[in-house]
């Protein structure tokens, strides 16, 4: 489920304020297409500036998500472990 | 402006008439049984069910359009109305469901099983240079052009995302790089696979297989490729990572959409149309009688008929409970995950991929047996998945 949240402030990591999330998508559970096919298509979607956070429950998301966030020019602004799943958090950037 | 429905009866209007309306219809009509008090009305564009599959081998010659498919009455239980036109608007203030002809249907609850549609028209040079297999037509104009082809580079890529059938583009290399090996071509011929993601499908199991069937074949894998752009001049495609590969042959899965009418009704989001789903009650956006199935939701599921089939007893359950004033039964209630589906290697071998949201596929190592099962399935598909009875 793809979830789209009031712009709100996050809470601070150390003294980084992080920016406000855009969106979110809850792609736990998700084996195909996967949590990195679903941020493709957010992105796609997204404006320039948007934040998105990807909730995943695949172990390879953390090494994938960065390495094509890198590759495809946008920003990864966090990566985070919750309970019993990743946060990772990106902005697009072009 | 008429009413097609009746005041004195609760209304299911379930929009579709693919996998995911036709099982709901069937299983409900079965759970409410003969009582004069609920119309089950299926509302379809064209009246026809079709068997998108089985588009696909349309473009290898192993299909014809005309098996693929069959009046949607037919597979329908006598208490299902069918009503055929096009949905332009569903009011949810009047709890009505609008046709471009005028004619208007009240609903008590809604089902919406209205899929995806491709707009390839989305990428410009996409119709007149790319080639793709998701219509019958364009899967005919795919298999003349694989007929004319002497030779040359053979691009296949992703330029859009979600789309329906995740595996397709891999099956569509491997069934390609065999033809291209019977008919004594291989040698002349380049065959490139463009995969979205950092490895060669989504799910790391499948992507261990198939990646040394890459090797064995020698179709030349490009990662991290997301298409973007066509440059019909220079005959190139265009990553959105901005890389580019020269094409002879271009095969792309084109962007898909949600049907428009959901996003100017205000039920789902543009740009794409993708209906806000529970992922365990598939009700739309926390609405108590409007239920969502198959190609239509925003889940992170493939968009493919098996997902629609194994969510159809959850939505059937769900309204059947709330009709017949009793609890939805537990075990029906809620969507898993569940999604199964055959998976093409070629040169006659197949595999079967299994999962729900709890557990990842382990497809069994490629054999004879899934291609005929998947073969099988093809043919049997009429007499056992519309009616809800497998």
């Amino acid at each position: 489920m793809t979830m789209t949240l009031e712009p709100t402030a996050r809470p601070s990591a150390g003294a980084t304020v992080l920016p406000a999330i855009t969106r979110t998508i809850d792609a736990r559970g998700s084996y195909c297409p996967g949590p990195l096919m679903e941020l493709i298509r957010s992105i796609r979607e997204s404006s320039v500036g948007d934040v998105i956070a990807v909730w995943s429950t695949d172990r390879g998301s953390k090494i994938d998500i960065p390495k094509w966030v890198e590759k495809a020019g946008h920003r990864l602004v966090a990566l985070e472990a919750r309970e019993g799943y990743d946060e990772i958090v990106v902005e697009k950037a072009r | 402006m008429s009413d097609l429905g009746t005041a004195t009866s609760q209304r299911v209007v379930i929009l579709g008439g693919g996998v995911g309306g036709t099982i709901v219809a069937n299983q409900l009509a079965r759970k409410v049984g003969r009582g004069p008090g609920v119309e089950i009305t299926i509302v379809d564009q064209t009246g026809q069910h079709v068997y998108q599959p089985g588009f696909m081998y349309i473009a290898f010659g192993r299909e014809r359009a005309a098996h693929l498919t069959r009046p949607e009455q037919s597979l329908l239980d006598t208490r299902v109305k069918v009503v055929v036109g096009e949905v332009i608007r569903v009011d949810e203030t009047e709890r009505a469901v609008q046709l471009a002809d005028g004619r208007q249907l009240g609903y008590d609850y809604l089902v919406l099983a209205t899929g995806s549609r491709i707009v390839p028209e989305e990428i410009p040079h996409f119709v007149e240079e790319a080639h793709h297999f998701y219509t019958a037509e364009a899967a005919e104009r795919l298999r003349r052009a694989l007929d004319a082809f002497r030779g040359g580079k053979i691009v296949i890529g992703i330029a859009g995302m979600p789309y329906k059938c995740p595996p397709a583009p891999l099956e569509v290399s491997f069934l390609i790089e065999a033809e291209l090996r019977q008919r004594g071509l291989r040698d002349k011929s380049e065959v490139h696979f463009c995969s979205p993601i950092g490895r060669a499908f989504t799910i790391e199991t499948v992507s261990d297989m198939a990646t040394p069937i890459f090797d064995e074949k020698g179709i030349e894998l490009h990662t991290f490729f997301n298409v973007e752009a066509i440059d019909p001049e220079r005959r190139v495609v265009q990553s959105l990572e901005g890389e580019e590969l020269p094409y002879d042959l271009l095969i792309l899965v084109p962007p898909h959409r949600g049907a428009q009418f959901l996003i100017d009704s205000g039920l789902a989001p543009a740009p794409g149309g993708w209906l806000p789903t529970d992922r365990a009650t598939l009700q739309v956006g926390g609405r108590p009688n409007v239920y969502a199935l198959g190609d239509a939701t925003d889940l992170p599921l493939s968009k493919a008929g098996s997902t629609a089939h194994f969510e159809a007893p959850v939505v059937a359950e769900r309204i059947a409970a709330a009709l017949l004033g009793r609890e939805p039964r537990a075990k029906e209630a809620n969507y898993t995950g569940r999604v199964m589906c055959f998976f093409e290697i070629g040169d006659g071998r197949g595999t079967l991929l299994r999962f729900d949201y709890n557990n990842p596929p382990h497809p069994p190592k490629p054999n004879r047996i899934w291609h005929l099962g998947k073969l099988a399935f093809n043919k049997a598909y009429w007499l056992t998945v519309p009616k809800g009875r497998f």
